[in-house]
């Protein structure tokens, strides 16, 4: 009875507590539970759950990939000065940035699974060079329409509207962030769940050298994750250029941090212990419920960087009292 | 029986012990005299590490008591153990060293580690302490030398060691000689002898049927969480020993099935890479079964590797039906027609942390999957029959690996390879580790996959099971076939005659 019970909230207390969240905020506050609010929250974690949708695909494969906020930084001023310097038109604007995000993704594959340097110690140099790439492109200058330039001219371009339609635009009352968030959740769940690939990169996490002496090519299968981590996040960068509607620098610093904490969180829904897309979908919506209660309540915003570390560790402590109870 | 006048007596009586409401001791009486080597032998799942780890403080028991002397000990911790003179050496040696530092200091780790004393360290006392204890069980050791750079012999040996250093009276050995070579094992036999005459009591566990009886003095077998007997080992054999461990006669201990020997499949030409393989010529059958025997060391896993592509040859061909193989991966070998089943089962085999269903459909995946999406139905009818054919036992496809026992997960990472259509199985010390049950259902598969017309290669050091099982036995020694036996030519003295001497006179 007493196992039955711990059983039962290891698997749903995660869950429980994000019930228990959004039932203690309506309470407080009137404005909290109604449609627009929460359409609000869950446009605010989108762009969060696609760059968490990439980490938890390197997590994966066993591998780390802290390169994720770099490479959304240089995807959204990329975007923007796409649009502001070059006045391109919306389909290179959406597929250039793609691109150099698979280049990075590339990159870091190249440093981790040929020259074997760990996952950390490489993305985190390739973060510092993306970074660096990405200030040095716009000369330390956010992105915004007609922006003066160094020769003393302004930029000929402004941002599309079609493409500040991707994020700010409506469809049938949902913010199409929202959709687009969903559609990539299904899609991530069930690539991990139903596809080949996605089971061969979760036994090429689990264990590489039983993968490959099960005839999986590891190498490329880990490739692929690290691609797919930086496109994400490269999608990510474009919802935040459009979202705001401007290119700003350093935009993805923030985005690396939640993001992994959303996956941690993850960890621990339905008692997964490992990484998996609709804990981590679920991480991002409990981390954004907290953020936006605690602003109606007027909590001041600095203090919420410490309500988030908590809710980690929580989230941590209920998954490895688990895992270490089921391997004694 | 040896045992001293004034030597301790170690007795637990009516332990009891259950897991998640399953019981998995059940009154175990057992009683370990000082001065004595006593072995425990069972089947994997009897109970036997559960027991010793109830003796060595790690788990606690339900029911029951321990005593020494006549005085009851309570042993909730490996600390009260160990306080009490029990100490264990569990077969992961590594966990229990710090790889970095010497020798000296690992085996005085405990007295360096402890609160007691003065705070400083005299490094001098230290090693000279260290030196001797390895001059008592004499082993020829530098204290000075890094643990990291030891084999994994001379580690078990700096582990006993260091708990004669702490004054142990009873010390448990869980399958220590199953990583060793022979010259390796004789030399532990040796301290073994050398603790019983310090009037140690020494509870020795293995597999190895034969060593238990050149060394015990006395030997308890268990089955399903219950004591069978306990015996001089001189009133039994192993006959009775395997009977008992069973619960039925052992009929046929290693089952031959009949099978067509038909055209070469695998062929090899001097195959070679680095110093473990230096040239291996070799030919398999279809429906043929070719043991490689050799010493631990003598190149066979390193073989089993190339001819896998988990590692690159230097030189040499091969080629399977008259083809040349593609081995620069183990992905091409297998599309070449190779299948493996690696030494280190739980590192290399399976994946312990998936469920039995997705180990077995790993290498099958493309054939069950349309369109990149894995077909569930496909997939649970594979597990489903793989299960029954190989008479895996488990609670249910969806069971994690690492809760299946040795021989279980054994029948998973050959099962995994059942469905693919591999022409050449390679097995690699398969039956290492697995209890006596399921390795006759092992060699029962092995004989179904020669009938198939597979050829297999079967690379062991356990003569007896190249003997029982193979149609003919190569030799190997020093990375080279040294020697070639057809089905029935073969002794252990001969094959243990060419494989540490390697040359014919």
């Amino acid at each position: 009875m007493k196992n039955r019970l711990l059983h039962f909230t290891f698997r749903y207390g995660t869950l429980i507590f994000i019930g228990l969240v959004i039932l203690f905020f309506s309470l407080s506050r009137e404005a909290f539970f109604t449609f627009d609010n929460m359409m609000d929250i869950l446009r605010a974690i989108s762009i969060v759950t696609f760059v968490a949708i990439g980490v938890t695909i390197s997590l994966t494969v066993d591998g780390f990939d802290l390169s994720v906020g770099a490479s959304m930084s240089l995807s959204t001023v990329l975007t923007a000065t796409l649009m502001v310097w070059y006045e391109m038109p919306l389909a290179v604007v959406l597929i250039v940035p793609l691109l150099v995000g698979a280049a990075v993704g590339l990159l870091n594959a190249f440093l981790i699974v040929k020259i074997r340097i760990p996952d950390l110690l490489a993305t985190l140099a390739v973060m510092y060079i993306v970074n660096g790439i990405h200030k040095t492109y716009t000369k330390g200058y956010s992105i915004y329409n007609n922006m003066p330039l160094q020769d003393g001219t302004t930029a000929p371009g402004v941002m599309l509207k079609p493409f500040l339609w991707i994020g700010q635009g409506k469809l049938l009352g949902v913010p199409f962030p929202v959709i687009l968030m969903v559609i990539a959740v299904a899609g991530a769940h069930v690539f991990f769940k139903y596809t080949r690939w996605g089971r061969q990169m979760i036994m090429t996490g689990g264990n590489e050298e039983a993968a490959r002496l099960s005839g999986l090519r590891v190498k490329k299968v880990r490739t692929l994750a690290y691609v797919a981590s930086a496109v994400f996040a490269s999608i990510g960068g474009i919802l935040f250029a459009a979202r705001i509607g401007s290119g700003q620098i350093d935009a993805g610093a923030p985005m690396l941090m939640d993001s992994v904490a959303a996956v941690f969180v993850g960890y621990s829904v339905f008692a997964a212990g490992r990484p998996n897309i609709i804990g981590t979908f679920f991480g991002a919506v409990l981390m954004g419920v907290m953020v936006n209660g605690l602003t109606m309540m007027n909590v001041d915003y600095y203090k919420n960087d410490i309500i988030k570390g908590i809710v980690l560790v929580l989230a941590l402590a209920v998954t490895f009292i688990h895992l270490n109870r089921k391997r004694a | 029986m040896g045992a001293k006048e004034n030597a301790s007596v170690l007795r637990m009586r009516g332990i009891a012990k259950a897991f998640a409401g399953v019981p998995a001791l059940n009154g175990v009486d057992f009683t370990l005299r000082g001065g004595q080597i006593h072995a425990l032998l069972g089947a994997n799942g009897a109970g036997k590490s559960t027991l010793m780890k109830i003796l060595s403080g790690a788990y606690p028991s339900d029911e029951g008591a321990v005593e020494i002397d006549g005085k009851p000990v309570a042993l909730r911790s490996p600390a009260e153990a160990k306080r009490a003179g029990i100490h264990c050496v569990y077969q992961e040696v590594d966990t229990s060293l710090v790889p970095h530092l010497t020798v000296g200091e690992n085996i005085m780790l405990d007295k360096l580690a402890s609160s007691s004393g003065s705070g400083w360290v005299r490094w001098g006392t230290v090693h000279g302490e260290a030196a001797g204890v390895l001059e008592r069980i004499g082993l020829a050791l530098s204290t000075r030398k890094l643990v990291r750079d030891l084999t994994l012999a001379e580690k078990q040996l700096v582990l006993i060691a260091r708990l004669l250093s702490m004054n142990a009276k009873f010390v448990i050995l869980d399958e220590p000689t199953a990583p060793l070579s022979l010259e390796e094992a004789e030399t532990l036999f040796r301290i073994m002898e050398g603790l019983k005459r310090d009037g140690i009591g020494v509870v020795f566990i293995s597999h190895r049927l034969p060593e238990v009886f050149r060394i015990a003095d006395e030997i308890t077998v268990m089955r399903d969480g219950q004591r069978v007997w306990t015996k001089p080992s001189e009133e039994t054999d192993t006959h009775g020993v395997v009977r008992a461990m069973l619960g039925r006669s052992f009929e046929e201990e290693y089952p031959k099935l009949q099978a067509d020997i038909g055209e070469v499949v695998l062929s090899v030409r001097d195959l070679a890479a680095g110093t473990r393989v230096r040239g291996v010529d070799l030919d398999v059958r279809a429906g043929e079964v070719v043991a490689v025997v050799g010493l631990v060391g003598a190149g066979k896993t390193e073989l089993s590797r190339l001819l896998f592509g988990a590692d690159r040859a230097e030189r040499g061909t091969v080629t399977v039906d008259g083809k040349p193989a593609d081995l620069r991966s183990p992905a091409a070998a297998i599309g070449s027609g190779f299948a493996l089943v690696p030494e280190e089962r739980r590192k290399e085999g399976i994946l312990v942390r998936e469920s039995v269903l997705h180990n077995l459909s790993l290498p099958i995946l493309k054939s069950i999957s349309r369109l990149g999406f894995v077909s569930g139905s496909a997939e649970r009818r594979h597990g489903i029959g793989t299960v029954a054919g190989l008479g895996i036992k488990t609670p249910g496809l969806g069971q994690l690996t690492a809760y299946l026992s040795g021989g279980n997960q054994q029948k998973v990472a050959i099962g995994k390879w059942t469905a693919t259509d591999a022409k050449v199985f390679l097995f690699d010390e398969p039956t290492k580790g697995v209890d006596v049950g399921a390795k006759s259902d092992i060699f029962r598969i092995i004989g179904e996959l020669a009938r198939q017309g597979k050829a297999v290669l079967y690379l062991t050091c356990e003569f007896a099971e190249a003997i029982g099982l193979a149609d003919r036995i190569l030799v190997m020694c020093d990375g080279v076939i040294v020697k070639q036996f057809g089905r029935g030519e073969a002794t252990q003295e001969n094959l243990l005659y060419y494989a540490s001497a390697g040359r014919e006179e």
